[in-house]
């Protein structure tokens, strides 16, 4: 087995540390009155949170020149997808107590729970296709199914946006989180087009070169 | 993340008796008989009514196994003095206790003005004197799709309204609160138009139901529930219950209110709790009452259908929302 780098272990600490840290504020009835909902707002923005992680990999990578970010991706991955299966879980169980007429009832006419939902969906493949095997039998095709990734980030943050009390049109209410892992998001995907990234590139090797 | 600070075990008994009431128990007790009084009137009122009771003692154990007219039982102290929605402090209802630690709620005054024969500037303890607040143990229904049951300490908006003498061309009340950044760290966001500011239509105001806060749990208003006075309109979103009031304006019009200003398709100047009608957003048919684990159904006008459904005979919920 080879030894784990200290960047590896820094993932997985900071992958569990979340959960771990939900579990004790619950234990010690840190969880607000509302535990339900603070598991729920919780474990939402963790997914978000390491999506954006996984997000900044790439494009990091090759900016930095830093090769083990992309090693990292698929840890990063994950976790934002054992996040999203416990929002989801903790919604659909611990929010609606398992009462499918009322979650349809929602489902269908609200927006937030829609475009969270379609993010879920997109996701599972991602996650399960994240493993070698999977890599290497999609060969070409597992590239382009990943990049559903740059769909999901966006939508994750309008089901942000939309269930927050606040208005974009006006920017007033309580906007400025989703709009700062907006802002995150952009800021990650913009990084991946070529005059960006080329330009961020040149500009390392000249500071590194003088 | 949240404040521990004032769970029961740590809470000194002299920090949750009322100033207000240790103060002043001999007009305390002379009040008593007036209260006693009432207390005789409401057994003729209709079976649905919100309890009325006299002041506990403080600190009265059995407070926590009291409920409403629904058999409800009321929130724990702890729970509503902790939980709370209170933009002008933080948008994190944990963090609200700890920064209203450094409010001041006395001395406080109230200035009720506008479109009124005898406009007056109160004290609280005026007002305290003038109008003997009593017990009324509402339903507080969130606009986010969570409840409490709430005892607070309070007196009928009317009463009020009715001693500054409206003019017949008084048609909505407007009321403000207090604006002071400095105690109130969330007053320096601009991402809201700041002051908070609600507003009634006048036979909404002079409802029974409505009622001027002064205290809660047999004491006094606690900072972060909206001391020194707030509003609490029961039939309606908690937001139109304005916290920390020191104006009270009769008006001609239908006064801007704050959440109508951010977004009105999404709250409306009415706001009344209705299953029917969702917010664009999600739904408010069931919520989740504040201890509890399984959602319930919402209940029209939050179960006050009966005392205040004829207030809006005539008029579509679903337009007027």
């Amino acid at each position: 087995m080879k030894k784990p780098t200290i960047l590896q272990i820094i993932v997985h600490i900071a992958g569990w540390l979340p959960l771990a840290q939900i579990i004790y504020d619950y234990a010690s009835r840190q969880l607000s009155a509302n535990p339900i909902q603070a598991i729920e707002q919780r474990t939402g923005i963790h997914a978000l949170t390491f999506l954006l992680f996984s997000l900044a990999c790439t494009p990091l990578s090759s900016i930095l020149g830093w090769k083990e970010l992309t090693q990292r991706r698929k840890a990063l991955g994950n976790y934002g997808f054992m996040y999203a299966v416990l929002h989801l879980s903790t919604f659909v169980g611990l929010d609606y107590g398992f009462n499918l007429s009322l979650i349809l009832r929602d489902v269908g006419t609200k927006w937030y729970i829609i475009i969270g939902l379609a993010a879920f969906l997109m996701l599972l493949p991602l996650a399960i296709t994240s493993f070698k095997y999977w890599m290497k039998r999609l060969g070409k095709n597992w590239k382009r199914l990943h990049r559903l990734v740059y769909i999901i980030a966006p939508l994750v943050v309008i089901h942000f946006l939309l269930s927050v009390k606040g208005d974009l049109a006006s920017l007033q209410g309580n906007i400025r989180q989703p709009l700062l892992y907006g802002s995150i998001a952009l800021l990650f995907l913009a990084l991946r087009i070529p005059v960006f990234k080329n330009g961020l590139i040149s500009l390392r090797v000249r500071v590194l070169n003088r | 993340m949240t404040s521990t600070k004032y769970s029961s075990s740590s809470i000194k008994s002299s920090e949750i008796t009322p100033k207000q009431v240790y103060l002043s128990r001999r007009d305390f007790i002379k009040a008593a008989g007036v209260i006693a009084g009432s207390i005789a009137l409401s057994a003729c009122a209709p079976k649905a009514m919100p309890t009325t009771q006299a002041l506990p003692t403080p600190q009265d154990p059995s407070i926590s196994k009291k409920t409403d007219e629904l058999g409800d039982t009321v929130n724990s102290f702890d729970d509503i003095t902790n939980y709370n929605n209170y933009y002008e402090f933080t948008t994190n209802k944990g963090g609200v206790a700890p920064l209203a630690a450094q409010f001041k709620t006395s001395p406080w005054d109230v200035e009720v003005y506008g479109l009124a024969a005898k406009p007056k500037k109160f004290t609280l303890d005026e007002l305290i004197k003038l109008f003997q607040p009593e017990e009324r143990i509402y339903r507080l229904r969130c606009v986010e799709a969570w409840s409490m049951v709430i005892p607070w300490v309070g007196f009928p908006l009317a009463s009020l309204l009715k001693a500054v003498e409206p003019t017949s061309e008084a048609k909505y009340v407007r009321f403000e609160t207090v604006t002071r950044p400095d105690e109130m760290p969330g007053q320096k966001d601009r991402s809201y138009p700041w002051p908070y500011q609600e507003g009634l239509r006048i036979d909404e105001a002079m409802n029974d139901l409505t009622l001027m806060a002064t205290g809660m749990y047999g004491g006094e208003l606690p900072a972060q529930n909206g001391g020194g006075m707030r509003l609490v309109v029961p039939w309606k979103y908690g937001f139109k219950s304005i916290k920390a009031v020191i104006k009270i304006e009769l008006v001609a019009a239908q006064p801007a209110t704050m959440w109508n200003t951010i977004n009105s398709n999404e709250y409306g100047f009415y706001s009344n709790v209705n299953p029917e009608v969702d917010h664009p957003r999600w739904s408010q048919s069931s919520e989740r009452r504040i201890g509890e684990v399984q959602r319930r159904d919402t209940l029209m006008f939050n179960g006050y259908a009966e005392q205040v459904a004829h207030l809006y005979d005539g008029l579509d919920l679903k337009v007027d929302y």
